[in-house]
Order: structure tokens, then sequence, then C-alpha cells
């Protein structure tokens, strides 16, 4: 279909599910993991400050525009962060993205 | 002791405009904020950025919105206590409330609204075996007194700015630096980085990237800290002190200690006018939630007004409230 793509979840707790995602709406990642029911505090709002939307690409990393200069920052800042992480509140989806492989893996407090 | 109506712990944007509100209800404020300067996030974290949707304003930079503000409330006379974080809050008999700061203010007040956006920001911690058992005496999560460090043994972990520049500043104190890095390289500040390999050739520190962090040993005080390897073999390094460097994520802190309905770091409020499940406490802006909730600066002023409202009738439990508005009775100083 036109303007979604399937992206594939890993929780926490390893549960493993593919969500369909739309494209044309001006959401970030963060914002359809939330919208999905994954549990993430995202408090600051998707500002890229408290790092607990931090997510790991399993899949497609090569895809995804390069992290801003603060997004770096904040996950240089994180004790569990490797070179395959992101934040995603800081990310939007577009249609190449389809078959993103990712594992959550933000703080719960 | 300070005295005012209402206490309102948060100087940002939505605390500021409270004190608009209560002060057309002839309402007195004070604010305490653990920042050294009023306006929150707006002026600690992007003073610069502009803010699109503040009704009348096409465009206004952060700052200039808080400046801005101030001056819309200054016929108020609103009091500040600044660079101070509130511990805990102790009812009286009479049923107001004593605010109790950390450095030791005492704010005697009617009414609390906590206004206070992402809550304080605290240091981030490693998750690592036996953290919890040395956090008191030799873990520490900022450098205060680099002279502390002086002649002692010393692991820093993180890979951010602050890890980079005290494992600099104290390669001259320390007798022994470690730098412990999750990862294989340094990504910010490469001027910083440059240096920390230097001092790695030169052998003045250790340097150990692309290690892990396991437990941290000893018998009644730290010894040393265990980690692994890229090749996820044990090593153990030998330590007087731990200093995990992860930088700052927002915490409620105390706020959570206080016996309030909190659903994932927010408070939970009534939107008929903004209380909390304990009587004279409000919570308005960033910091609380409801259904529908959306972490908005405009929706918090919204909440300000109608906290305001039902907060009147403790300040004055004898008189009627009356609506007016302001283009009838304009702004009426104290």
């Amino acid at each position: 279909m036109e303007n979604t793509i399937n992206i594939t979840i890993e929780d926490r707790n390893g549960t493993i599910q593919t969500v369909e995602v739309p494209t044309d709406i001006n959401l970030s990642l963060m914002e359809i993991l939330k919208a999905s029911e994954y549990n993430i505090l995202a408090t600051c709002g998707g500002m890229a400050l408290c790092a607990t939307c931090h997510i790991q690409i399993l899949e497609g990393i090569d895809m995804l525009p390069e992290a801003s200069d603060q997004e770096l920052d904040m996950l240089d800042t994180l004790p569990d962060s490797d070179s395959d992480s992101r934040l995603a509140c800081q990310l939007h989806l577009s249609d190449e993205h389809n078959g993103l492989r990712l594992k959550i893996r933000g703080a719960l407090q | 002791m300070i005295k005012t109506d209402i206490c309102i712990i948060g100087a940002g944007p939505v605390g500021l405009f409270a004190v608009f509100e209560a002060g057309l209800l002839k309402m007195r404020c004070h604010l305490i904020d653990v920042l050294p300067q009023i306006g929150g996030q707006l002026s600690e974290i992007y003073p610069h950025k502009p803010i699109y949707d503040i009704p009348g304003y096409p465009t206004i930079k952060a700052q200039e919105l808080i400046d801005r503000q101030m001056e819309q409330i200054e016929p108020f006379k609103p009091t500040f206590t600044l660079g101070e974080r509130v511990e805990s809050l102790q009812q009286q008999a009479d049923g107001s409330y004593h605010v109790l700061g950390s450095e030791g203010t005492v704010i005697h007040c009617q009414v609390i609204v906590i206004a206070g956006g992402l809550g304080c920001f605290e240091p981030r911690k490693p998750d690592l075996i036996n953290l919890a058992l040395y956090e008191k005496s030799n873990v520490h999560y900022m450098v205060k007194d680099p002279e502390r460090f002086r002649d002692q043994r010393i692991v820093i972990a993180g890979g951010g700015d602050s890890a980079l520049d005290w494992t600099i500043y104290l390669t001259d104190i320390a007798r022994e630096v470690t730098l412990v890095h999750r990862s294989d390289s340094f990504r910010g500040a490469p001027d910083s980085a440059e240096k920390v390999y230097h001092l790695a050739q030169e052998g003045k520190i250790n340097l150990l990237l692309s290690h892990n962090l396991v437990s941290l040993g000893g018998n009644g005080h730290l010894e040393h800290i265990q980690l692994t390897n890229k090749q996820k073999e044990a090593i153990v390094v030998p330590t007087d002190h731990f200093i995990p460097l992860y930088g700052l994520s927002p915490k409620l802190g105390p706020i959570a200690e206080w016996g309030l309905n909190i659903d994932k770091n927010a408070i939970e409020v009534d939107t008929f006018d903004y209380s909390t499940n304990i009587e004279r406490i409000y919570a308005i802006g960033d910091i609380n939630t409801y259904p529908g909730k959306l972490k908005l600066i405009l929706c918090g002023y919204h909440e300000a007004a109608l906290m305001c409202q039902s907060a009147f009738k403790y300040v004055y439990p004898d008189q009627k409230l009356s609506f007016k508005y302001t283009t009838v009775n304009g702004v009426n100083a104290f």
C-alpha cells in the first residue's frame, strides 16, 4: 500500500512484532511507538533531552538520516548506547525505511 | 521564613503565568526553582529557539517569551528562590503548608502549585553490580572537588564531553586514571578526544575502549572494578574511586516521595481544576498528566488560569470569587 511501511519491533522482553506504519503523517518514530502501545517514557516530549526513547537499529541503519550533533551528544552520555543506537524522537520515517528492524532500549525510570 | 499565598515550584513559562492569574485574584506568589535563573527549559536549554504556537506571536524566541512574561507579572511583585530544590512539604495544623528547600529555605503558603516541567536533572546511573553498595563512599556522579582525588586511583566511565574533560583535568591530580568507554571511539568534542588519545599514548592514562562495566568489588570500601573487554574476557582494575559520567536525565526527584498519584513520571490531576490527589496541591504544565494531555506551553497557561480559580478558596476562605475580565477591570497592581 502507498504511504505505509512495515517495521519490525523487538520489545525489551524480546517480543517481536511487525507494525504497519503510515509515512504520510508528521509523527516521529517515538510517537509512532507510543501510539503502538510500546512503553516509552519520552519525558522530554521529543527534544532529544532525556534519551528514554533510545532504540537500537538491528537492520536498516544506513537508510536513516545521520544523527544531529545534539542527538549524538545525548547518545554519547548513555551507559548502554552503541554505534547502532538512535533516539526515536529524532527519526521521521518515509517509504524507503520499509523493513526497518529495531529494538527498544530506553530506560523506564 | 518566607510567607506567601501560593508557592509555585518551577519558574518556567507556566509557573510565571500562574503568577499573573493569581495576581488578578489578589493572591501573592513565591517561586522556587532548582535552576539558577528564571525561565525553566526555555532559558536553560533552548533560549534562542523560536516558538511558533504562542497566540499573538507568529514567532517568538524562547528567552524573549520569558522576558515578556516577567514584564507581564511585574505588577504582582512575585518573589523568587533560585538554585534550590524543594525537598519536602509539611502540612501545618491549619491546613497551610511549609515548603522546605535543599538549602534550608522555608516557604509558608496556603497553596502549592507544582509547575516543575521535566522535573530535576539528575545524574544517569550505569547498570553495574554493587553500585548501590559503594554509592555513598567511593562512587561520584559529578566532580565537585577535584582535590579529593589527589594521589588516588580513579576509574572514569563515559564517552561524552564531561568524561573526556575530567579525564584530562584529573590526570595531573590523581595517581592513576583509567577511562572506560563502551564504544571504540569518541564522537563528541574532537579536540578533547585527541588529547585523551595522546595521554593514553604517553602512558599517562589507561584508556579502555570497547569495555563494559560489570561490577564493583571490595571489602567495605571500594578496591576494584570488574570489566569485560571486546572479547568478553574479564578484566579487573584496582581503584579507590569510580566516577561514572553519563550526563543528566530528567527525573521527578523528591516530588515522587510526596504521596502524589504518579503515572509515568507525571502527576495525575483532575482537569476540573488541575488539583492533585492531595488537597491544596495543584500540578500544571508539562509535569502533569490527564487523558488527552498535550505538553504545550499554551495548555499550561490554560491550566494555570483554572487552577487559580480553584485555589482562591484556600487563600480567601471567607470570600466569594467573582470572575472579572481584564478588559473590564484592568490589571490592578499590588
